[in-house]
């Protein structure tokens, strides 16, 4: 066994130990178990996901998300659109990164037809790519003081990621929903002045970053309602299918953006991916720092390479799609976020199975929340990061 | 040591087709003649369709062969819709439509198939695996005790195609009402909002002024 092994196990024994000591507490002091229902309206949930948490004192005994209240049906839709209309609806499924969410559609629909996108398009999506997830983790370190009670952060991470909307906005003309990718390139070239603007909003980023992990990841507090509250083994994880950073933070040395050759600009950089070994909640928010710190390096040293060219290939004005099937997929902002498409030779995909990071990573929930206190539900559900259009599609 | 449990060579450095052949066959051993078809795209990816009653012995296989990552649980229903792209103007007669059902990669003989994704963490590969789903009895033994993943993605599955799950412990629904009829992923269940206007949406590209009409231009 090795040491991180026995850390874990070290810390999951101390925590089992003192979750059976209140076991046996409450049942001293005969308590009565008490359903609570966090959301689907409550300032501490982002957005509109519905816990129903079943306590005994201030411990959970089971507790489960409810979901459904955000559905709208997008595999379905996807099914009465034309490809180059899909881009407009996938935008809206994580819509912190929304240009994240165009680029693995995109790339699966390019594999069917045999397209690829010139040497700059793929450049310029990668930056994009990083660019959404930047905007996206940004807000997630802010939003995660607001959990724990502080408030300072929220404010500096709203600050700094409008930079980067601004950097979204210029290039594609949408702060939130781009719809900027198109299959066999991009609609448009980087305004000029970008590259520029983008090195100086990169640096502030980097501050950004180094602010908060003084201000926050340094804060004993932080740290004593995070370090060893909802510990994750890597199998458990696996078996869940969690992806991105909440797999990373188990140990797990996984980044689709390295372990799979794709049409995109991430094997031309150097850039290295974070691993973490304690699986609990403090070491999912301590990952996705450093992702944020990571993609301004990626998004710097791509700038440096950009090579000239068109933005898009030749294909044709009414894009049809040969029959057949292609699973793509990605490392966006929260995770594995993957299409699997089935195209019958037509304008529009047969079927589209849509598959978001947060819906497996929501469904660990029962499994991690069980014998938690009430106050770490809450830290839990923060570190573990989804986005409710991401859940429920 | 075999390819199979390797952890440290990159994928790009091993030969794409060779790996996921061995895979087929690692995979042939374990259940035999279940594994009815198969379908490999060298360096890109793999299907296989395996026989219904051997859905979970797959799954356990494939788990004791290193395939511990839980990706997705889903069903695809090859009917073509009745209802087309939603185009049509709802009071002229219908439309006559190709109502065959042609099933995908790895082949298959029923309308539903069900279609689940599993991946080798140090690898990086994966396997697409599917299994037809009888029209009569659209019951598949459940995942769920396998990857503990499965459960939501069943819970999913049976809301929107209607197949069940034997062995799940609650196949309650994830999205709708609990009283809500009909399986919305079906391909005869209709998107209702086309239903009542037709949507002018579909044709995407217009005629250019002019009169070209060639298809090879260039987009935008």
């Amino acid at each position: 066994m090795t040491s991180t092994e026995s850390l874990i196990d070290r810390k999951q024994l101390a925590y089992i130990a003192s979750q059976a000591a209140d076991a046996r507490l409450n049942v001293e002091l005969e308590t009565e178990g008490m359903t609570l229902n966090i959301g689907p309206q409550h300032p501490a949930t982002h957005g509109t996901l519905r816990i129903i948490a079943h306590l005994d004192g201030e411990q959970v005994v089971w507790a489960e998300p409810s979901c459904g209240y955000m559905h709208r049906g997008y595999e379905k839709l996807t099914e009465v659109r034309t490809y180059p209309q899909v881009t407009s609806l996938v935008n809206r499924i994580d819509w912190l990164g929304s240009f994240a969410n165009e680029v693995p559609f995109i790339l699966a629909a390019e594999k069917l037809m045999g397209v690829e996108a010139p040497p700059r398009a793929q450049w310029i999506r990668t930056i994009l790519f990083e660019l959404s997830r930047i905007a996206n983790v940004s807000l997630f370190l802010g939003d995660l003081g607001v959990q724990l009670g502080a408030v300072t952060p929220v404010f500096m991470a709203f600050r700094d990621r409008e930079h980067v909307l601004n950097l979204i906005e210029a290039a594609t003309g949408g702060r939130f929903h781009p719809n900027f990718d198109r299959i066999g390139g991009l609609k448009d070239d980087l305004p000029e002045g970008f590259i520029d603007e983008t090195r100086a909003v990169m640096k502030k980023l980097r501050n950004f970053c180094t602010e908060m992990e003084d201000l926050l990841f340094g804060n004993e507090i932080f740290q004593s309602r995070t370090r060893g509250i909802g510990v994750i083994p890597k199998d458990i994880a696996m078996q869940y299918g969690l992806s991105g950073a909440n797999l990373r933070a188990c140990g797990v040395d996984w980044d689709l953006r390295r372990d799979q050759s794709l049409p995109m600009a991430w094997d031309k950089v150097d850039w290295k991916v974070w691993t973490h070994p304690d699986g609990d909640s403090f070491a999912r928010c301590w990952i996705r720092l450093q992702e944020v710190r990571e993609s301004t390096l990626i998004v710097d040293q791509l700038l440096k390479s950009i090579p000239s060219g068109p933005v898009m290939a030749k294909v044709p004005r009414i894009i049809k799609v040969p029959e057949g099937e292609a699973w793509v997929s990605t490392e966006n902002p929260l995770g594995e976020m993957g299409y699997y498409v089935v195209s019958k030779g037509d304008l529009g995909p047969f079927r589209t199975k849509i598959r978001s990071a947060s819906f497996n990573n929501i469904s660990i929930v029962p499994w991690v929340l069980k014998g938690v206190y009430v106050p770490d539900i809450i830290t839990i559900l923060a570190s573990l990061y989804f986005i409710l259009g991401d859940i429920d599609r | 040591m075999s390819p199979l449990s390797s952890t440290e060579t990159p994928i790009a450095e091993i030969p794409g087709d060779t790996l996921r052949e061995r895979i087929i066959d690692d995979l042939r051993t374990h259940i035999g003649a279940d594994l009815l078809d198969s379908l490999l795209k060298p360096g890109d990816d793999l299907w296989v369709r395996v026989n219904t009653s051997a859905w979970r012995q797959t799954g356990v296989a494939l788990r004791s062969m290193g395939f511990e990552y839980f990706c997705f649980l889903s069903a695809i229903d090859w009917m073509p819709s009745p209802f087309g792209k939603g185009e049509d103007d709802p009071t002229a007669p219908p439309t006559e439509r190709d109502d065959t059902v042609r099933q995908g990669y790895a082949g298959g003989a029923t309308r539903m198939q069900l279609l689940a994704r599993v991946v080798h963490p140090s690898l990086h590969v994966g396997v697409n695996i599917k299994c037809d789903v009888s029209d009569s009895e659209p019951v598949v033994e459940s995942w769920s005790p396998i990857f503990a993943g499965a459960n939501w993605h069943e819970r999913e599955t049976h809301e929107m195609f209607g197949i069940g799950f034997a062995g799940h412990p609650d196949l309650r629904n994830m999205y709708l009402p609990s009283e809500f009829e009909g399986h919305p992923l079906r391909k005869d269940f209709p998107l209702l909002a086309r239903m009542v206007k037709p949507w002018p949406g579909i044709i995407d590209v217009e005629p250019m002024p002019g009169g070209s009409d060639d298809e090879e231009g260039e987009a935008e």
